[in-house]
Formats: structure tokens, C-alpha cells, sequence
């Protein structure tokens, strides 16, 4: 009974509170609800945009689009499922190369480095994100690739050969370089978000973890721990940019619409094939087909970004 | 430095605590010891030559205005300076009789437990864990270990009949006393000798205050406690003997009962009384 007088005391004072705001207020509030809705109104008018662009594509193909990997402008048939492979698997091994960096460079400027170093490092990791990714695919088109051509690829194809993943022809181009790519792109973005995660753990967490006797790399697990949804977070800004980034990969991973177990293969992403054939598109079902490919990058990217998201629940959830 | 050592005494001689500055290898009775123990920030002095001698199974208070060094004391005995950028220690001390130096730091603090001002319990861990956690970094992965140790401390602590039902709930989940409690089980669980612990009672209310102080009275049996405080009933109520530092300095170091009804120094009356602070 208690309870719910309060409750209902509570309400009659924001009822009372809300009855005396000052046109300000409301204005002001009115006017970050515009621009909240402007925001998802904008996604939903993308969203329609394309769906509506696609239309032909859609109804030429059916679900056909996603399941075929034919892709032959000439027959004008079209099948998508070579992009979403190739956008997938270059995106998720460019995460799975870049996190482990990422959180090494973090704990690094973090907890171990020196003031003095620590400012000028950071800066650098900062500016590598904002690297233009035109040159990112020049310097993995003139450096990256001939030395994974002449280096690495060989390197990983005696070492690891055995798995069909290292197998197969070195161009130096193609998956596994796309991916490289990728990795130091997200780098940045993954490595200073988990930095500002990390320094944002009160001190008193620490000194916690250090009044338990706990060593300098066991509070820093401890740390890590504390920090994991927002790492977390950062991966999947840093997947999301992955997904999403077009020219470096281009560049790099070879543009053979192909689904190859091996890693060496050249291979095409989803935003590739859309900034190469768009502008030489000739008939009509071939753009209608390249938007169903925006489309579809659209539904990829909200479907990642929700099930990372999921993944973070249920991750931060369990304690 | 000018040596300025206090002499301390007590109301029957034959519990002398008298310090004579020079460190006696054969004293069984004391749990902590510090000659001429001096910390710097930077080039500011924060606590300038500190002799003190903590009798075994004793509970000693500090006391003292803000920013006189009480804490900075405090956290000096399990090296917690060492995380501070800029903090130097100079001088000696001695937890039973064993010279404390930076090599063995992570025993030391196995050794001499830490409490904090706020309760400070492992946001992503259960309450289960968290009492376990001092254990796991100890190298411990035996289950009924873990079981065995988290009821008795959580009982020591009076909370097992409040959580047993959701050991496995986040710490965070408990209130601010109760957090407070099981940060001190978590600190008993891997047996320290010594407690230290830093105004553990200012961020709670008056019944988990006099539940805390309780305990402290309690582990009297088990443990050496030495705990600052900013509240003077309390070190009268919790506490065998008291110091109480000013500027950065040990004005005074007796029995309790004695510093707080008829203390040696006139500073140490003006401040017991009241009339600064």
C-alpha cells in the first residue's frame, strides 16, 4: 500500500512539474525531437529509396539474388552471393586480425607507457584513422601486396599449406591482403575506443585489484574484464567500418566475383562491385541489380550490427 | 630531515610501547612498525618522519584534520604509492618483523589487507566472486575451496544470511553497506594479518557504520587493524590506541582512553575538544 502511494504522490508532482515548464523548455525539447525524428526518418526514406531503385531486380531474381553467385553482366545474370561472402569474410578476419592489436596498443598507452610517450603515440594511432582510404589502397596496392606476394603469402602456404585456407595461386591481391587492409583501417578506431574504456575505470578499481595482491598484468586482466562491453562496442564500430569501407578494398582484394575456400584467392566485396560497374551500368536490370546489392550491404550491416549488439547484452548481462 | 621522534606512552607500563628508534628483531608482539617514515609528492612533503608501533591485535586509529597525511600514512604500509605517479617513500617498515621493500610487494599485500573509503567490490563479478577473487589470484582453482571460503566470510561479515540466495547476482546489486562488507570479506578471505582501512565508514549510513565498527571490534581476535578516521567517536569507540597527525606529522601517539581525556600534547586537546579542525 505504501508503494503505491508514493507512486502515485511521484506522478501528481511530474504532473505538476511538466504544467509549470516555461515555452522555452518545450521549444527546446520540441526541437531535439525533430531532429531525432529527421534521423530515422532519413534512414527510413533511404531504405525505401533503394528498395524502390531495386524493384526490378527483385522481382527478375526473387531470392535467387542472394543464393546464386553468377554475376555475368553480359547474360544479365545476376546473383549477389559472391559480395556477401566476400564483404563478410574480409570484414570478420580484418576484426579478428585488428582486436587483438587493437587491445595490445590500448593496454599499451593505457597502463604501461609513460606519460611523455603516451601523447604522441596516441596522436599517431589517432591519425591513422584519419588516413584517406584512397591511400590506404595505394599503399596496399604498391607495398602490401608485393610484399605479401613475396613474403608473407609464401611464408604462410609452407608453414600452413595443408589447410585449403593457404593454398592456391600468390597474387599478392586478393582476400586475405583486402583483409590486412581492413585490419589497420580499424585499428585506430577499435584501440582508442578501448583506451578511453580502460582510463575511465575509476582508480579505486585498481587499487582494489592492487590491495588484493594481484600482479601488474593480473589487474590488468582485471581491467580487460571491466572494460569488455565497451571493447565490445568498439568492435563493432570497427566491424561496421569494415563492412562499409569500399575504395582501399577495391584496390586490393582482387574483384573476382568468386566464393574460394583459400585466403590467397582474389575475391569482391559488396561496395566494391557498386563503385566499379555503377558508373558503366548499361541495362536497366544491371543497376537495378547493383542497388538490390546496396540493399542487400544495408540489411548486412543492420543485421551485424544487431547481432553484436545482442552479443554485448548478453556478454554484459550474465554478470 | 630532523629526526623528530614521538615518544609514546601508556597508561600501564608494562604494555610499553615506547620507542626507542632502533628496530628490535626479536619483538613478537609487534604487527607493524615504521622508523622515520617520510612521503613525498613531487617535492612536496606529505608525511614528514613517522615512528609508530602497532602492538599485535590491536585496533589503532588515526586521526586528524583533512590533508594532515593520515591516509597518505596509511597507504604508505602496503606500498600503494607505488601506483602513484610522482610518490616517493623514504624511511623503514616492518610488518612482524620483516623489512618491507618493493621486491616483494604482491606478498606484502596478501599480508596487509586494504579496505577503502568507498566500497570498491568487482562491478562485473558476482558476490560469489568477488570474495573468491583474492583466491584465484592466488593461483586457487578448488571449487569446495572457493564454496568453503565464500560462506564463512560472507557469515564473518554478516552477510551470508542476506545474499546466500543470490551468490551469483552482480555485487553491484547490493547496497552501499552491504558492498562495504563484502568488500571487507573479500580482504579477509585471503587472510591478511593486518587490515588497513581508509574511513570505511564515511560513505555509509549510521546502521551499516555501527555494523562495520562492530566487525572491527571483532577482528581484533584474528587481525591487527590500524584504520583512519575522520570521525573521533568512532576511534574512541573502535580503538586501543590513537594518533593523531597534523600537517604531516605524529603529534601525538598514546592509548585512546588516554589521548582522548588527557592528552600529553596541548595541539592534541585543542583538536580532541574541538577547537580546530
Amino acid at each position: 500500500m505504501q508503494e503505491s502511494d508514493i507512486k502515485i504522490s511521484e506522478e501528481i508532482s511530474t504532473k505538476e512539474i511538466r504544467s509549470k515548464r516555461k515555452p522555452g523548455d518545450i521549444f527546446f525539447e520540441n526541437l531535439t525531437l525533430l531532429f531525432a525524428l529527421l534521423l530515422i526518418g532519413l534512414v527510413l526514406f533511404i531504405a525505401i529509396e533503394i528498395y524502390g531503385d531495386s524493384a526490378e531486380s527483385i522481382e527478375h531474381f526473387g531470392f535467387s539474388f542472394i543464393f546464386s553467385s553468377d554475376w555475368n553482366p553480359v547474360t544479365e545474370k545476376f546473383g549477389a552471393l559472391a559480395f556477401i561472402y566476400g564483404t563478410i569474410v574480409s570484414s570478420i578476419l580484418a576484426l579478428l586480425i585488428s582486436l587483438p592489436v587493437s587491445i595490445g596498443v590500448a593496454v599499451f598507452l593505457s597502463e604501461i607507457v609513460h606519460k611523455s610517450v603516451r601523447t604522441p603515440v596516441s596522436f599517431l594511432v589517432e591519425i591513422l584513422a584519419a588516413i584517406p582510404s584512397i591511400i590506404y589502397g595505394f599503399w596496399g596496392i604498391y607495398v602490401l601486396a608485393p610484399f605479401m606476394a613475396s613474403t608473407v603469402q609464401p611464408a604462410l602456404s609452407s608453414l600452413f599449406g595443408f589447410l585449403p585456407l593457404f593454398q592456391g595461386p600468390i597474387f599478392g591481391t586478393g582476400m586475405l591482403t583486402a583483409s590486412l587492409i581492413l585490419a589497420i583501417m580499424i585499428t585506430p578506431i577499435i584501440s582508442s575506443i578501448t583506451r578511453d574504456v580502460l582510463k575511465a575505470i575509476p582508480v579505486s578499481q585498481r587499487e582494489a585489484a592492487y590491495a588484493l595482491g594481484a600482479t601488474r598484468w593480473e589487474a590488468i586482466k582485471m581491467a580487460l574484464l571491466n572494460a569488455r562491453s565497451g571493447i565490445l562496442g568498439g568492435a563493432v564500430l570497427g566491424l561496421g567500418r569494415a563492412i562499409g569501407e569500399t575504395m582501399a578494398v577495391t584496390m586490393v582484394i582482387g574483384n573476382k566475383a568468386q566464393i574460394k575456400a583459400s585466403l590467397f584467392e582474389p575475391a569482391y566485396s559488396m561496395a566494391s562491385v557498386i563503385a566499379n560497374e555503377f558508373a558503366e551500368a548499361s541495362g536497366s536490370l544491371h543497376i537495378s541489380s547493383l542497388i538490390e546489392i546496396g540493399l542487400l550491404l544495408f540489411g548486412v550491416t543492420f543485421i551485424v550490427n544487431t547481432f553484436a549488439r545482442i552479443l554485448i547484452y548478453s556478454v554484459t548481462r550474465k554478470t | 630531515m630532523e629526526n623528530d621522534t614521538i615518544i609514546t606512552d601508556t597508561i600501564d607500563d608494562s604494555e610499553d610501547i615506547h620507542d626507542s628508534g632502533k628496530h628490535d628483531t626479536a619483538d613478537t608482539k609487534t604487527a607493524l612498525r615504521t622508523i622515520n617514515l617520510s612521503v613525498k609528492f613531487f617535492d612536496k612533503l606529505a608525511i614528514k618522519n613517522i615512528n609508530i608501533r602497532v602492538k599485535k591485535n590491536n585496533v589503532a586509529a588515526i586521526i586528524g584534520p583533512s590533508g594532515c597525511g593520515k591516509s597518505t600514512f596509511l597507504r604508505s604500509i602496503n606500498l600503494m604509492h607505488d601506483l602513484t605517479p610522482g610518490a616517493k617513500v623514504y624511511g623503514d617498515i616492518y610488518v612482524h618483523n620483516e623489512h618491507i621493500t618493493d621486491n616483494n610487494v604482491v606478498d606484502l599485500r596478501k599480508k596487509v589487507g586494504m579496505v577503502f573509503q568507498k566500497p570498491n567490490p568487482f562491478p562485473t563479478m558476482s558476490i560469489y566472486d568477488n570474495v573468491a577473487a583474492g583466491l584465484k589470484l592466488n593461483g586457487i582453482r578448488n571449487k569446495s575451496l572457493f564454496d568453503e571460503t565464500v560462506e564463512k566470510n560472507l557469515t564473518y561479515t554478516g552477510l551470508w544470511d542476506e545474499v546466500k540466495d543470490r551468490l551469483k547476482s552482480p555485487a553491484i546489486s547490493l547496497s552501499g553497506g552491504q558492498q562495504q562488507r563484502l568488500c571487507i570479506a573479500r580482504t579477509i578471505a585471503v587472510k591478511p594479518e593486518i587490515i588497513l582501512m581508509d574511513e570505511p565508514t564515511s560513505a555509509l549510513d549510521p546502521v551499516s557504520t555501527s555494523k562495520i565498527e562492530e566487525l572491527i571490534i571483532n577482528f581484533k581476535k584474528h587481525y591487527t587493524i590500524i584504520i583512519v578516521t575522520h570521525n573521533m567517536q568512532q576511534a574512541g569507540r573502535i580503538s586501543d590506541y590513537t594518533a593523531f597527525f597534523y600537517l604531516g606529522k605524529l603529534v601525538e601517539y598514546s592509548r585512546t582512553r588516554r589521548l582522548f581525556t588527557n592528552p600529553r600534547e596541548k595541539l592534541t586537546e585543542e583538536y580532541v575538544t574541538g577547537k580546530f579542525g
